[in-house]
């Protein structure tokens, strides 16, 4: 077997059953592997109405053909299920070296199926896999969990996918976390694993994964590298990381401030790649077999201090890494918050407590607007901790009670949505599908708009950037015309990506699409052309969109609220601009080759061989 | 002239890609765990360093083969483990001072970097240069810089009041 190891691992976490089995190699060709292999597992085998908590949801790990080769940023692993904060079938991609450690275990997919009776963890060796006692672990943080395992395991190179204690809660935004800082981060997967009563799933792996031509692998990998090495957009990813992006969105009004009231963000300098290098960057660090390292671990500031600390003395001379840009949003301009140690712990708790830094911070944005308000009083908060938007202590402590809901957490953990609906005002929840936006405001990128809207895992920023024809001067920010194309073809690209196995970041790198097409024809000895990509993405983004219709999704979830479509910014660059989801939208259906209530036609679902699916 | 491997801390990111190499060149797959290189994960310092065979001068794993099992490539100086002649008691891996010394679990005989007879694969794959192969005579310089730096502070940190 080439590129894929072929095999798929079936848990039965109630009776701690395991078998292997073979994947069909027409699945296998169709849907490449990862999200739209996972995908078609899922949609095969469960009912999509079932509760995102119940034993009968499955819960995936899927691995692509390129997990664990020396191609540049092999290194993504995808979790599929039911997410617990959407309701909607969940897509999370996670990096690290946890997903190349289940291929060298010899698998490519990892289902999960039922509930474990008692807190339990996964181990897998190779062969050899065991559904263990964890209740020594239950309610432990992230890192400890880790590190208890790897110790107690006896296993140096071990490799721990877990929960924290807001995924043991059902937090509805908790992550899958791996190796101590990388996530398996949106719509609330983590969750689901607590619901499962799962722990973590701790791998080794001491088996290879060989590729069909090697000569041809390697030719395209080092066209590829050669291509990134020199490439303003990977060096600017590993010497500012992520972050460098806040500069350009808060010069275009489009970095979402105070819960979308604002574009711009007065404090922008203090949490953009700049300041993070020059203050607080201790090294680099690069997910498995990376060639651009945009991870950041930084050390906290001297003012850390005098923040509220919570007990990891261990831990509290490195933070650890982050933030992200979209972490450095969600709890800093979000919630406005313009002080980077403060965003830098509350970014840190949410990796220890596992936690969506992304949903966390906007959720404490929705609960800051309803202090506003006055629909959150200070009766049902801390003393002395007003949820206020500037306070930076806020972030920090209500980040802590979210996880164990404790308080006004048990309220925050159930996402900006059913937090807005729970006092009366749905209208401050700043997302789509249930799910969060993330940092880019479509009054200042146009095309985002219809982007969240489609987004079949609820709002994302990851299906179609299109800030990477907004910004650069090849569209028009602020006008509809031509988006909804756009999106259309981007989503197809995005989707075939994650199948693969490699990091999105690559094609903002110097590595698009094109250039990994043959590597992975190389590798798998499946002759596949960019043509066959496409089409395998709109397959998969299809198949996506009927598990949604099946679980009871409308043309009325494809939407956004209402602030973005009535209310313009008063200042700034993007000044006056609303969302036209209304005129995007139809276009963007007719591109899809949907009918105007959002359903693939017939035709469409039999030229994507979907017809019997339907 | 002897050219050596030299590793820089400072640049690895623990990308793992001098292991995806070494393993290709043992096994023609990419299978990290028969890699001869070892890249050391120090999270709580936040350091990262790949780390193989010195190939010493006086090489202990090769004095203390009972059957001379371990000899001398001519050509760069690398300490070789002839496969056919290991018996697989492991004592080379007791006598190396540093860990490099393997046994494989295929046929539980020795082995350990070769330097790919002259062009060690970890060097190309590496995407940082953390990895280079130099001349000997020149290595030493970045070795004084860092342990100096090394030093101070551990200085540094032992004098801290606790």
């Amino acid at each position: 077997m080439y590129g894929w190891t072929g095999k798929l691992l079936r848990v039965d976490l109630a009776t701690g059953k395991s078998r292997v089995e073979d994947i069909p190699e027409d699945w296998r060709r169709d849907y490449i592997g990862g999200r739209g292999l996972a995908d078609r597992y899922l949609y095969e085998e469960m009912d999509p109405k079932v509760d995102p908590f119940a034993p009968e949801n499955k819960l995936i790990f899927a691995t692509g053909p390129l997990t664990g080769t020396c191609a540049p940023c092999g290194a993504r692993y995808m979790v599929v299920t039911k997410g617990a904060l959407t309701g909607a079938i969940t897509t999370s991609n996670s990096g690290g070296h946890w997903g190349p450690e289940l291929k060298f275990a010899g698998y490519d997919l990892l289902i999960l199926e039922n509930a474990a009776p008692r807190p339990s963890y996964l181990f897998i060796y190779d062969d050899y896999v065991e559904l263990r006692d964890a209740g020594h672990l239950w309610g432990k943080g992230v890192f400890e969990t880790e590190d208890t395992l790897r110790e107690e395991l006896g296993i140096p190179a071990l490799r721990v996918a877990t929960i924290g204690p807001a995924g043991e809660n059902r937090v509805r935004f908790a992550c899958i976390m791996n190796d101590k800082h990388r996530a398996a981060g949106r719509s609330g997967v983590g969750a689901v694993m607590g619901a499962k009563n799962l722990k973590a799933v701790a791998v080794r792996g001491t088996r290879g994964v060989q590729v069909a031509d090697p000569e041809a692998f390697m030719r395209a990998v080092w066209a590829m590298r050669a291509a990134m090495q020199d490439h303003p957009g990977r060096k600017s990813f590993a010497e500012l990381g992520t972050a460098a992006t806040i500069d350009m969105t808060n010069a275009f009004g489009g970095l979402p401030t105070r819960n979308f009231q604002q574009g711009q963000f007065e404090h922008a300098e203090n949490l953009n790649g700049n300041a993070i290098r020059d203050t607080r960057l201790v090294t680099n660090k690069a997910c498995f077999a990376c060639t651009i390292a945009c991870g950041r671990v930084c050390r906290l500031g001297d003012g850390a201090g005098k923040y509220l600390v919570n007990t990891h003395p261990r831990n509290w001379k490195i933070a650890g890494e982050g933030p992200e840009y979209e972490g450095a949003w969600a709890l800093g301009a979000d919630t406005g918050v313009g002080d980077l140690d403060a965003v830098l712990k509350a970014n840190w708790l949410c990796n220890d407590l596992g936690m969506d830094p992304i949903s966390m911070g906007a959720t404490l944005a929705a609960a800051m607007e309803l202090y506003q308000k006055g629909a959150i009083t200070d009766d049902m908060l801390e003393q002395g901790i007003p949820l206020a938007f500037d306070n930076p202590e806020a972030i920090i402590r209500y980040t802590e009670a979210t996880a164990y809901r404790e308080g006004i957490g048990d309220e925050l953990a159930e996402g900006a949505k059913r937090l807005g609906e729970r006092f009366g005002h749905p209208e401050v929840f700043m997302g789509s599908k249930g799910q969060e936006f993330p940092a880019y405001d479509p009054r200042g990128f146009q095309g985002m708009g219809v982007a969240y809207a489609t987004c079949n895992r609820g709002a994302c920023h990851l299906r179609a950037w299109t800030p990477a024809v907004e910004s650069t001067g090849q569209m028009d920010p602020h006008t509809p015309k031509g988006k909804s194309e756009w999106v259309v073809n981007e989503q197809h690209r995005t989707t075939a990506h994650d199948a693969t196995g490699l990091c999105l970041f690559v094609g903002a790198a110097g590595g698009p699409l094109e250039t990994f097409v043959p590597i992975t024809a190389a590798a798998t000895g499946v002759p596949y052309t960019l043509e066959d990509f496409l089409k395998i993405g709109e397959r998969t983004w299809n198949l996506e969109r009927l598990f949604n219709l099946r679980a009871g999704f409308t043309r009325a979830d494809d939407s956004l609220p209402k602030r973005l479509l009535e209310e313009p910014h008063k200042t700034g660059p993007s000044a006056g601009v609303v969302v036209h989801l209304d005129e995007m939208l139809p276009v963007y259906y007719r591109c899809r080759g949907w009918d105007q209530e959002g359903r693939p036609t017939p035709e469409k679902l039999a030229e994507l061989g979907l017809a019997s699916l339907a | 002239m002897t050219q050596m491997l030299v590793i820089v801390p400072d640049r690895c990111t623990g990308c793992m890609q001098c292991e995806l190499a070494c393993g290709w060149v043992q096994t023609g797959q990419f299978q990290p765990s028969q890699s001869l290189i070892r890249v050391n994960i120090f999270d709580e310092e936040a350091s990262y360093a790949p780390y193989t065979c010195l190939q010493c001068d006086e090489a202990w794993c090769m004095t203390v083969c009972p059957v001379n099992a371990i000899g001398v490539d001519a050509a760069n100086g690398a300490k070789v483990v002839d496969q056919r002649l290991c018996i697989g008691c492991h004592l080379c891996t007791i006598a190396c001072p540093f860990g490099t010394m393997f046994t494989l679990p295929q046929n539980d005989k020795a082995a350990k970097c070769n330097l790919c007879g002259g062009q060690p694969a970890c060097v190309v794959s590496c995407p940082t240069d953390a990895i280079q192969y130099r001349e000997a005579e020149q290595c030493g310089e970045w070795f004084r810089d860092w342990g100096r730096r090394v030093h101070e502070r551990y200085l540094e940190e032992t004098s801290a009041p606790a």
